[in-house]
This record gives C-alpha cells, sequence and structure tokens, in this order.
C-alpha cells in the first residue's frame, strides 16, 4: 500500500470530497486546471452550438448545410446554402492534398531509409521547421510570387484561383506529414528490418513488403493530421486566391472556404442577425468535420501503437 | 554442404576494432558454437558470416570469409545473394506484423516463387522442419503476434529455412525464451544439424556444452581457442577459456 500523504486544506478538502489515492494539494491544482483546459472543448462547442441555433431555425437545416447559394448580402435574394463552401474547402484541400501527399511521402521514405544518417539529421528539422512559419508568411508568399507562376504555367489572366490555394496548403501540409509519418517509419523495430535484410531482401523489398505496412496506420494518421492543417487554414487561403462563393470544381475558379467565409463576413454582418447565426453554423460544420478527422486519427494510431504491444 | 573458411577476418566500428586477425575453418554440418564474455566479437563475428555488419555504416571488414571457395567479400559480390544463402536467427523472437503464413511465405515470393501451390509446400516443409506445423497448421492466416514467445522463435526458424540456405546462424536464439521453449529449440538444433551447417552464438556454456559439436572461444575481438566441444570443456588448452569456463572470469 502507498501511503497518502494529504496536507494543507486542498488536500484535507480532496480527502473529503473524495479523491482517493490524491496526493494533497498540487494534485487537486492541476487536476483543475486540467478540467478547465478540456471543458473548453464544451465550451466551443456550446458558443457555436447556440450562436447558429437562429440560423437552424430560420433557414431550416436542409437548406443551410446543402443550399446552392451562398448570398448573406443580397437584398432582393439572400441565400444562405453551405454547400459551396464546402465544396470550396474540399476542393482546396483536395488539390493540396494530391500534391502533398506523394511528395510528402516521398521525402518521408526518402529521410526515413535512405538518407545518410547525417543527410537527415539536417534534413529533417529543417522540415519541422517550415511548420512553424506563421501562416500569413505563406499568404504573402501566394499572393505576391505563385500567383504569378500559376498564371504563367496555366495561362490565365490571373493566378488567384483554387489552384493557387491548393498549392500553397500543400506546402503547409508537407512538413506535419513528414514529420509524424518519419517518426511512423522510424518506430519500426529495427529487427525488423534485419530479419528482411537477412532473408537476402533488398531495401526497396523491405521498405516495401515490411517497414510500410508496419508503420502504415502511422502513416494514414499523419495524412489525415495534415488535411485537417488544410481544411482549417484561414488566413494562407484568403491571401491566395479571390473568394468566391461559386459551387464549383473547378481548380481554375476563385472559390470560398468555411474558415475564410467567417473571417471575411464575420466583421461586416450584424451582430445577433441571421447572417451572424448563419456564420456560426458554419463554425459549427467546421468543428464537427475536425472532430471527425480527429477521432479517425486517433483511432488509426491507436490501433497502430497495439501491434508493438 | 557448406564449410566456412575464416582469412585474418578484422572488423572495425569507427576507430574501435571489434575483431582481430579471427582465422578459422568451421567445417560443413554439425554444431558450432561461439562463447565467450559480452563484448568479445561473438555477435560481430557471426553477423559477418551473412554479412548483416554492412547495415551500420561505421563498419569496415577487412579479411576473407569463403564459404564453398568463394569469398564472401570478395569484388562484385553482391550481398542480397549471400544472405539469400544464409539464413539467420536473432536474439529475440522478431516476426513480421503478418500471417504465420505470410512470415514463412515472405522470403520466397520476393526471390520470384509465384505459384501458390509450391508456395503452400514451402511453408509447410519449413513450419515441418521447425516443429512448429502441428501447432499452427489450423491457423496460419493468424497473427505470428498471437504465438507465444518460444513458438515465435521457432516460426523464426522457419522463416530462416525458408530460402533453403545451407548455413544457418543463431544469434544468441534463447536468450528471451524460458527453459522449456529454449529446450524446444535445443531439440531442433540437433535434428538441423544433418543438414545444414549450423553456427550458434550464446552467452550460455551449458548450452554449448548440449548442443555443441564444436566450441569456440573468443575473448577481446580475438579467436582463443577452438575444437570439439568436450575437449574445449574438459581440457581446454589456453589459460583464458580454462578460466573463462571455470568461472573465473566473464
Amino acid at each position: 500500500m502507498k501511503l497518502i500523504n494529504r496536507t494543507g486544506a486542498f488536500g484535507r478538502a480532496a480527502a473529503r470530497v473524495g479523491f482517493k489515492g490524491f496526493d494533497g494539494a498540487p494534485h487537486l491544482i492541476l487536476f483543475i486546471i486540467t478540467l478547465i483546459s478540456a471543458s473548453v472543448l464544451v465550451a466551443v462547442a456550446a458558443f457555436l452550438i447556440f450562436g447558429s441555433l437562429q440560423a437552424f431555425n430560420v433557414i431550416g437545416p436542409v437548406e443551410l448545410l446543402f443550399g446552392e447559394s451562398w448570398r448573406p448580402t443580397s437584398f432582393f435574394n439572400q441565400a444562405f446554402g453551405m454547400l459551396p463552401l464546402m465544396v470550396g474547402t474540399f476542393l482546396v484541400s483536395f488539390l493540396a492534398s494530391i500534391i502533398a501527399i506523394p511528395i510528402g511521402l516521398g521525402c518521408t521514405i526518402y529521410l526515413a531509409e535512405i538518407a545518410h544518417p547525417r543527410i537527415r539529421a539536417f534534413l529533417k528539422p529543417a522540415i519541422e521547421l517550415l511548420a512553424g512559419i506563421p501562416s500569413v508568411v505563406y499568404g504573402l508568399f501566394a499572393m505576391l510570387i505563385l500567383q504569378g507562376w500559376v498564371a504563367q504555367v496555366f495561362g490565365l489572366q490571373h493566378g488567384y484561383v483554387a489552384l493557387n490555394g491548393g498549392i500553397i496548403l500543400a506546402v503547409m501540409m508537407i512538413p506535419i506529414m513528414v514529420s509524424l509519418a518519419e517518426d511512423a517509419i522510424s518506430a519500426v523495430p529495427r529487427e525488423l528490418r534485419e530479419a528482411s535484410y537477412a532473408l537476402g531482401a533488398t531495401r526497396w523489398e523491405t521498405m516495401r513488403s515490411v517497414v510500410l505496412p508496419a508503420a502504415m496506420s502511422g502513416i494514414l494518421a499523419a495524412i489525415i493530421l495534415s488535411i485537417m492543417r488544410a481544411v482549417g487554414e484561414t488566413m494562407a487561403v484568403l491571401m491566395a486566391f479571390n473568394q468566391t462563393p461559386i459551387l464549383t470544381l473547378d481548380p481554375f475558379s476563385g472559390v470560398q472556404t468555411m474558415t475564410a467565409t467567417i473571417a471575411i463576413e464575420m466583421g461586416e454582418a450584424a451582430v445577433g442577425g441571421l447572417h451572424y447565426s448563419a456564420l456560426f453554423a458554419v463554425g459549427v460544420v467546421l468543428f464537427v468535420i475536425t472532430l471527425l478527422m480527429n477521432t479517425i486519427a486517433n483511432r488509426i494510431m491507436s490501433r497502430y501503437a497495439e501491434a508493438y504491444r | 554442404m557448406s564449410s566456412i573458411e575464416v582469412n585474418n577476418l578484422n572488423v572495425w566500428f569507427d576507430d574501435k576494432q571489434a575483431l582481430k586477425g579471427v582465422n578459422m575453418t568451421i567445417p560443413e554440418k554439425g554444431i558450432t558454437a561461439i562463447i565467450g564474455p559480452s563484448g568479445c566479437g561473438k555477435s560481430t563475428f557471426i553477423r559477418s558470416i551473412n554479412r548483416m555488419n554492412d547495415i551500420i555504416p561505421s563498419c569496415r571488414v577487412q579479411g576473407q570469409i569463403l564459404v564453398d571457395g568463394k569469398d564472401l567479400y570478395g569484388p562484385g559480390v553482391d550481398v542480397t545473394q549471400v544472405r539469400k544463402n544464409i539464413g539467420m536467427v536473432f536474439q529475440r523472437p522478431n516476426p513480421f506484423p503478418k500471417s504465420i503464413y505470410e512470415n514463412i511465405a515472405y522470403a520466397p515470393r520476393i526471390h520470384g516463387t509465384r505459384d501458390k501451390k509450391k508456395l503452400g509446400e514451402i511453408v509447410e516443409r519449413c513450419l515441418r522442419r521447425a516443429a512448429l506445423w502441428d501447432e499452427v497448421k489450423d491457423r496460419l492466416d493468424k497473427s505470428a503476434y498471437d504465438l507465444s514467445g518460444g513458438q515465435q522463435q521457432r516460426l523464426c526458424i522457419a522463416r530462416a529455412l525458408s530460402i533453403d540456405p545451407e548455413i544457418v546462424l543463431f544469434d544468441e536464439p534463447c536468450s528471451a525464451l524460458d527453459p522449456i521453449a529454449t529446450a524446444k529449440i535445443e531439440d531442433l538444433l540437433e535434428e538441423l544439424k544433418d543438414d545444414y551447417t549450423v553456427v550458434i552464438v550464446t552467452h550460455n556454456m551449458q548450452q554449448a556444452a548440449r548442443v555443441a559439436d564444436r566450441t569456440a572461444f573468443f575473448y577481446l575481438g580475438e579467436l582463443i581457442e577452438f575444437g570439439d566441444t568436450s575437449q574445449l570443456f574438459e581440457r581446454p588448452e589456453n589459460e583464458l577459456t580454462e578460466n573463462y569456463i571455470t568461472g573465473r572470469m566473464g
């Protein structure tokens, strides 16, 4: 039996309210701090849901979620259909993903399995550093430089299109993906690689048939978490292309993402009005999407941890 | 069948010399045990025989190892070809996170056997050879991680046999196993020695005395003594060997 030392008022209070095994005041304080942090999640959810109730009531959930036009400020023709915004977010994130996933996985495999340790010791921190650059800096680059390249390569009048956002988001996704996926690959025990080499397998065969399958769930989680980054990004998206809520999957068109919608329109919406409430509803949808993706990533990761129990 | 002739083998890790001028000829078939205190180079030695040390960037090897008269370290030798002909079993059971079947079929498949029927035959033959078939034949599609430690190690032996080697190397194969599982592995070694040249590193002198036909004693990177097991344990010629086997050193 462990002796439990309950001292001070907090300790006695903790003992009284039945926190068995709590070790006095420090434990109670830490518990309260943690509780406050966790309750922020509940507070944010409640804040969004209460704010959006009006929109869901007046507009109706089906029209609000799947309506095809978003015209919040039109005087004769006002419409609050979120579909263009969701498709906009999807389009930009999708473009970013198809660029970032192959490049990110390529970098990961190179760093984890091919690069000399000295090269790796230099390159991996360099790539991880990219994750720390403020998104407004990426936005600036997309707005001032990348845009021109996109216009030139694809023969457009200007490059403020969804593809421009997709490219800059891909650049932002890669460091997260590489960092997490490389950790997953490095966590594959050396003994498994040795077993494969000892059977006469080449490095490539070992990587393809032993290391990657063993690390697959960690790699998938890395991909999902980096997609979350793209879905949630606001500033770089805002600066990369014209925000126009058109329902389209054309990468050479301007679109409007959910995050950008909130950022742009919150300032001009009358507090307590329908538009204001509809923006909260956009927030609810974003919240649900990220929560879902996070849950999926966690599930996959825990399954992966189990594989090496 | 294959004898192993080691000529003046030197191995360095960076500046540290792990093996110093080792000369020995391991005859074909039978069991040769390598004993010695920790850090004496016995693992380095066995890992030189299938060039596993090549994986470690800081490792440098000088000298010759001839198998069937061919130098494994000669110019133009393909490392994967070397390893394809020499099986290896490691200290801790290290099955792949795949099914039992896939663990055995892995190597034949990467070496070009695609035929399902043939793969099935190889899997059965190797599992029988490793005395595991009866225990797993009804659950070949189950994860290898569901097996006990001893079963996993026998699976690893079956996997090492799947490449149809003539030499099988065991690097302290029982160090992570309980006595019962160890006894099963030792029985298995007895059975394998008629068909394979078996080299086993062990930190357990009793194990060497029990299973090995010949024993080599390494100390500080040098081969001190090599001879018949009974002779080495009963009438060691070198004082260092005597000190080690009587427990005065190591």
